[in-house]
């Protein structure tokens, strides 16, 4: 430190600890800005903000099923840019009642003659609904490699929850395809790395 | 003093009340929806409160300017402290803010209960234009700016729905429940009717949904309300509410006309029928960012006049307009356009300004790479 | 309204701490540039602050008025729209980051050490690097329009992905740029928080401090917990952008409204940092010219202070329309609507202070009263804003856009001004031209208002923010708008002219320039001494 700063320091004996503590906070508040992402990811996923479902599988839940009580699931499959990929699914949406469990086949076909890599992010609405949506199995956890001209079926495995909000009766679940490059995937990692481990 | 405050409530009233409540265009619309109905109310509640406040706050203050001037012999007081009147200040505030929280609350749980609709629409936002789907139905199209360029240079005089027109409008029944389910293919936009208070971002790779159930049919005019680049001013919302039955002619008549559309896929098409066709979808989907003229606007917008790769490799061009390319602008058309039109657009640019290819694009040769 | 001065009766000006200070023989400074690049007294970097601040006012302003003279009338005439969507971004980032927080940030170097007794700030070669970070930071940040792709065009609140996968490739220098003026203020707020704690006259306990010192405090500590909040998003967008991750990019797994999340986190105490010590100005000139003290006073502490809390519990209020859910739209409403009452608590007080007064008109009274009037109106659409259903219909108008300008315009900027008029006798010994600042402050108060009044009704009917063209039926109110923003603007020229003049000359100023003011910056001879309280002086609390 400078001299006329060692001199008020001298003067002020308080500066010097009033410096310490509020560096001390700022480093904190810089770490905190960055622990807020996988602290939001984790509120996410417990709340459903933005419609996130678990981006690893969950268990089945063995719970009576609510014979009572119908809800429909739709999918939306849609492709995003740069890359030449269909992604169908066999059925525009089923009807289950809340506990049951159900499965439902997408379709992959990369149309073009080369080999890519690609991810289905899903996304759903109403978003309050999503933490009630538990998958078992599904093509979303992991990035997908296809060959030229490859088609693929994989299918998603999944149970409503039966304290699914008694307003929602209708869910809709969106998947959409995004290339992945993959010699940027060691750093592309966050989102894998974070959901790999169970919360 | 009495007199000093009605003379200020009244004027105060009169300046800012009287052109709110009563003129046209100077105030949020009533709307054609219930929630937009309560949501006028809500915001015409909360005015006039402020509107109150203002008048008791700035008439105490304006009164003490003028009664308590030094220049007319005033002395100060001591005061500088009263607990009742401080506890007072902060407690009222509270109940007025209370008793709003309460109808405020009511509306936005209506307008989050998008359950039971009757129709779902995909509304898609796109660098700049909209993309509307009707889920289950196999109708979807592209909304893009009607206003001609022209106008918007000044070359042309500007019409009077200046900016708000669309070449196809998102047509919706009246009385029915109609679901929206918003996403976005690059940046976030934001959709927004005020006539139907609907607003909500859509947002790249999530979903959000909103619904309306409209009560008067009529044509109502919107805009993107969030930043999403260059032309973020020119991407109008127009929705079309019919009568019931005629939205129900309406959906069979696109219905069969895509299935027109698809047949003609099948045949062979010649040279200048697919430039005319083709220099029309350039003209709504592609000049906003490659310009009117293929000069582009370098280096977000590549030029398309002259540019050599286009013009040797077909393959590749065929590709960028069929599947983007990532992390540009260019978005992937596959399900945006038709075989048709992407047949012709490419047409159109392999042989306008002067890039002269003389090749023709056939609608089936593009059907077959689709499908593939 | 005939504004005098009050008449000037000499005060006494030997106290002892004043004449020490001009007494005690300090090594020669350098001279010329060198000397305002090197100094470390705390009145010179104040100075070196507010001009910086003011010609960033003038740059920020020239970009508003290309913004207003686009929009001047229906069509594109003078800009394209990508040149159009930078200077509305420059223009937000300019007045926000190089103007207004400056502006303060002068303020309080000038005045927090006169205010408390105390002979520096605490760390004065801190204080001189503190500054000249911020030149450096923005010639960066405005040399980014000349590059190619042009400089950043996604609007200041900068949101992904328009700001990471499809912006201009000069955005990488636009994050350097946020990055250098955030460790500015960070610099300058630990600087602060120093100095406040530790250096005050003996005597002056903390609820003595003059109010200006305590919304700074309070604005220190939310620059702290914020800033670094800033420059971990941007060095997020930094890694998204050069590095290929996705915390922002739905493609790669990431999500585009944690941006936002983690943005307004910042963004909304910093919206408060632009106020705080605006409150602070206002209530140190209202009991001047009122000849009252301020009513109040510990009130008024902790309204701050619960403003400052508040402000970390209201941020996604920015989001209403993103699909929040409805317990977080809920929550987020009551916590807005919940900030009206301190700031309620804050008018209500200097309106009281008033009452009862023996109150003048002189060009500081004047703004400060502009202030809290139009100030007030800003609060009001504010709290309209708050009602979340409402706020579907208002959110990126133009409604908001004439919210944000009257508590930032006729709210920060006018404070800022009220506080130079205020403390300019204290500065230069002269007190400045009244005529002038008359013409100023009458032509100011026409302009903000004729600019952004209208704003609210095109905004009501239907305008969304940062379009460039609009349609027919907002022409009436874009074009009154656009001719009380040149009118805003040429006005500001005179403000120029009467901080000119004052420098130069003009009639004299006693140390207690002000007869009402009561604070101990008034005790220190006018113009201030290079160095003042070398001895601490011994603090008077008011009696009652």
């Amino acid at each position: 430190m400078s001299d006329s700063t060692r001199e008020d320091s001298q003067r002020y004996p308080g500066v010097r600890r009033t410096v310490v503590r509020t560096v001390a906070a700022l480093v904190g508040m810089f770490a905190f800005a960055f622990a807020l992402v996988p602290l939001y990811d984790v509120f996410c996923e417990v709340t459903g903000i933005n419609g996130k479902t678990r981006g690893s599988a969950q268990a089945l839940i063995h719970e009576e099923v609510d014979e009572s009580r119908m809800v429909t699931v739709q999918f939306i499959t849609r492709s995003g840019s740069g890359l030449p990929w269909n992604l169908d699914v066999e059925t525009r949406q089923v009807r289950v009642h809340p506990g049951q469990s159900a499965e439902v086949n997408f379709a992959f076909h990369n149309r073009s003659d080369s080999g890519s890599w690609g991810r289905a992010v899903p996304s759903v609405s109403p978003s309050s609904a999503a933490p009630h949506l538990r998958k078992m199995t599904c093509f979303c956890f992991e990035e997908q490699h296809l060959t030229a001209g490859e088609r693929l079926e994989l299918p998603l495995v999944f149970q409503v929850a039966r304290d699914l909000p008694s307003d929602v009766n209708t869910l809709t679940l969106v998947y959409t395809l995004y290339p992945v490059t993959r010699d940027k995937a060691p750093l592309q990692a966050r989102a894998t790395a974070g959901k790999g481990d169970e919360a | 003093m009495r007199t000093l405050l009605v003379w200020m409530a009244g004027s105060l009233g009169l300046a800012l009340g009287v052109p709110l409540a009563m003129a046209n265009g100077w105030n949020m619309p009533v709307g054609v929806t219930d929630v937009s109905r309560e949501i006028h109310s809500l915001h015409m509640t909360i005015f006039w409160i402020c509107v109150i406040i203002g008048v008791v706050v700035f008439g105490v203050m304006f009164y003490s300017l003028f009664r308590f001037r030094r220049s007319k012999g005033a002395k100060s007081a001591h005061f500088h402290e009263n607990t009742t009147v401080e506890v007072i200040w902060t407690a009222v505030p509270l109940l007025i803010l209370v008793g709003m929280a309460v109808p405020a609350t009511a509306t936005l749980k209506k307008m989050y209960d998008a359950s039971d609709a009757e129709l779902d629409v995909m509304i898609i936002g796109q660098q700049w234009r909209w993309r509307y789907e009707y889920l289950g139905e196999d109708v979807a199209f592209t909304s893009n700016l009607g206003t001609p360029r022209d106008q918007i240079r000044g070359a042309e005089a500007r019409g009077e729905h200046y900016l708000l027109e669309v070449d196809e409008p998102l047509v919706l029944p009246i009385n029915r429940k109609v679901r929206f389910l918003m996403t976005s293919d690059d940046v976030i936009h934001s959709w927004w009717v005020p006539e139907l208070a609907v607003k909500q971002d859509t947002i790249p790779g999530f979903v959000n949904e909103n619904w309306v159930r409209i009560n008067e049919p009529g044509i109502y005019r919107g805009q993107c309300a969030e930043l999403c680049g260059m032309d973020h001013g020119f991407m109008p919302v127009v929705v079309h509410a019919m009568e019931e039955e005629d939205f129900d002619a309406w959906l069979a008549e696109r219905k069969e006309a895509a299935e027109q559309e698809a047949m003609g896929v099948d045949r062979e098409w010649e040279l200048a029928e697919l430039m005319e066709r083709g220099e029309g979808v350039y003209g709504s989907i592609c000049a906003s960012c490659h310009q009117a003229e293929g000069q582009g606007s370098p280096p977000a917008f590549p030029a398309l006049a002259g540019n050599q790769r286009l013009i040797d490799d077909l393959e590749w061009h065929l590709d960028t307009v069929i599947n983007g390319v990532s992390g540009t602008a260019m978005p992937a058309f596959r399900s945006t356009l038709n075989p048709v039109e992407i047949a012709a657009v490419v047409t159109w640019t392999r042989n306008a300004w002067g890039n002269d290819t003389g090749e023709a694009v056939q609608p089936a040769d593009v059907a077959e790479r689709l499908a593939q | 309204m005939a504004p005098k001065l009050p008449p000037h009766h000499p005060v006494e000006q030997s106290t002892a701490s004043a004449a020490g200070g001009q007494a005690s023989a300090h090594h020669a400074p350098p001279r010329g540039l060198l000397r305002w690049l090197l100094t470390t007294n705390h009145k010179e970097i104040g100075s070196l602050y507010l001009i910086f601040s003011l010609i960033m006012f003038f740059i920020g302003g020239i970009f508003a008025l290309v913004v207003r003279a686009e929009l001047f009338q229906p069509g594109l005439q003078l800009v394209n729209p990508e040149f159009f969507n930078q200077m509305t971004t420059m223009h937000g980032l300019i007045m926000v980051f190089a103007a207004v927080m400056p502006a303060f940030t002068g303020l309080a170097n000038w005045m927090i050490p006169l205010q408390i007794g105390a002979p520096d700030m605490a760390l004065p070669r801190l204080n001189n690097f503190s500054f000249w970070l911020l030149p450096v930071a923005f010639l960066l940040l405005l040399s980014t329009l000349l590059m190619p792709g042009g400089g950043p065009n996604f609007g200041w609140t900068f949101y992904a992905p328009l700001s990471t996968t499809y912006a201009p490739p000069s955005t990488t220098f636009f994050i350097l740029s946020l990055h250098i003026a955030g460790i500015s203020s960070i610099l300058g707020a630990i600087n602060i928080v120093a100095t406040i704690l530790n250096m005050r006259a003996p005597g002056m306990r903390m609820m003595d401090m003059p109010l200006f010192v305590w919304t700074w405090l309070i604005t220190a500590f939310l620059l702290i917990a914020v800033m670094p909040v800033l420059a971990g998003v941007i060095t997020m967008m930094l890694m998204d952008i050069n590095f290929g991750t996705s915390f922002f990019n739905a493609a790669g797994g990431g999500d585009p409204v944690l941006f936002q999340h983690l943005f307004w986190f910042f963004g909304h105490p910093e919206v408060y940092i632009m106020i705080l010590p605006a409150f602070g100005i206002v209530s140190a000139i209202i009991p001047t010219f009122a000849r009252k003290r301020l009513f109040g006073y510990a009130s008024m502490v902790y309204a701050t202070a619960s403003i400052a809390i508040l402000s970390f519990l209201v941020w996604a209020h920015h989001m209403f329309v993103v699909g929040l859910p409805l317990v977080a739209e809920l929550f987020f409403m009551y916590t807005t609507m919940l900030i009206a009452v301190p700031t309620g608590v804050k008018v209500f007080n200097w309106i009281t202070t008033l009452f009862r007064g023996s109150i003048t008109f002189e060009p500081p009274m004047l703004f400060a009263l502009a202030f809290v009037v139009l100030f007030t109106i800003g609060g009001f659409s504010g709290l309209m804003l708050a009602i979340a259903p409402a706020d579907f219909q208002y959110h990126d108008t133009y409604f908001v856009v004439a919210h944000f300008h009257y508590v930032l315009v006729p709210g920060a900027v006018f404070a800022i001004m009220a506080g130079v008029y205020y403390w300019l006798p204290k500065w230069t010994g002269h007190y400045p031209n009244v005529k002038l600042a008359q013409w100023h402050f009458w032509l100011s108060v026409i302009g903000v208002n004729l600019t952004f009044f209208p704003m609210h009704f095109s905004g009501l009917a239907g305008m969304p923010r940062r379009i460039p063209d609009y349609a027919l039926q907002f022409a009436d109110f874009n074009l009154v708008s656009s001719l009380g923003a040149f009118m805003f603007g040429a006005s500001q020229l005179v403000f120029v002219a009467v901080v000119i003049l004052c420098v130069r000359g003009g009639e004299k100023a006693p140390a207690k320039a002000w007869e009402g003011a009561e604070d101990l910056e008034w005790s220190v001879p006018s113009p201030a001494p290079l160095h003042t309280f070398e001895t601490p002086p011994t603090f008077q609390r008011h009696e009652h």
